[in-house]
């Protein structure tokens, strides 16, 4: 059943803050194999102009995704999860993502289209720190593919 | 923000040094857990043919995560990424194996976007097995 279009440019409550922790980026940075130091070791960072460890560029998406949770699980919005499988991811940066980072993110439906029975979602997370300034926006396009056996 | 590449010193066609990526399936359980996505087609062989699937396949943020290593160490500074994005095409198939699976990325740079603002547009290549698993794969990057 395709979805209701009159979602299109609902904006959701901003998510509690995620505070970003310093070994929450060391982890993720080891998951990938990555060893810049700018994600593990303060001095380099700082020597790049930061104030503290900052996170590798897609480290964001775990919190986006979490918000994105509130258009996925929406029971008016009727997505089934089940069927959900990630089309696109972008990301548009202010400044990278640091450790102490009190992040909130504030959802939107930018467009729900509907092609031979799969519905596209795009989501748009944008992600603000404690004090109101811009991180990053995070660009999200979900397909749920058709059910055949419906 | 240092990045260590200058703009003027860099061409439409310049080519980033490329890498390859080994993923298994350890690879994928550790990434489950830093990245809080535990979706079991991700390490459950029996699930994810159940889901018609020709066996696990890696987190497409993963893969994500792996194609910007290359322009992110041609930049040196992580930050210096301003856009990043990706289609995700065909999955990478991980057997459960010594070797798993290889994800082996290239990029060039495409355009010089803006000569004040030093920025250029990437693209990158990422395939695995042979496929492309990643599509309208571009980074904006602001160089020294």
């Amino acid at each position: 059943m395709a979805l209701d279009q009159s979602f299109v440019g609902r904006t959701y409550p901003p998510t509690d803050s995620y505070e970003v922790g310093r070994e929450k980026i060391r982890e993720f940075a080891e998951a990938i194999g990555d060893t810049n130091p700018a994600y593990t070791d303060a001095e380099a960072a700082k020597a790049l102009g930061y104030s503290d460890v900052i996170a590798p560029p897609t480290f964001v998406f775990a919190i986006t995704f979490k918000a994105a949770g509130q258009v996925i699980e929406d029971p008016q919005l009727g997505l089934d999860y089940s069927r959900v499988v990630h089309g696109d991811q972008k990301f548009a940066y202010t400044r990278p993502v640091r450790s102490g980072d009190r992040l909130s993110v504030t959802s939107t439906i930018e467009a729900i289209k509907s092609m031979a029975g799969n519905d596209i979602i795009d989501i748009r997370g944008e992600v603000h720190d404690e004090a109101g300034e811009h991180v990053v926006t995070a660009f999200t396009k979900l397909v749920a593919r058709a059910d055949r056996e419906a | 923000m240092t990045a260590k590449i200058a703009y003027d010193e860099v061409e439409v066609g310049t080519e980033l040094p490329a890498q390859t990526f080994p993923v298994s399936r350890a690879t994928l359980v550790r990434y489950a857990g830093a990245s809080g996505d535990f979706n079991p087609i991700h390490w459950n062989e029996k699930f994810a043919k159940e889901v018609g699937l020709p066996d696990v396949i890696a987190h497409g943020m993963f893969t994500m995560a792996e194609a910007i290593r290359v322009v992110t160490d041609w930049t040196g500074d992580p930050g210096a990424v301003a856009e990043y994005g990706v289609r995700f095409t065909k999955p990478v198939v991980v057997p459960n194996d010594e070797t798993g699976a290889l994800i082996e990325v290239s990029a060039k740079v495409a355009a010089k976007l803006d000569d004040d603002d030093r920025t250029v547009r990437v693209d990158l290549t990422a395939m695995s097995a042979g496929q492309k698993v990643l599509g309208m794969s571009r980074a904006v990057v602001r160089l020294a």
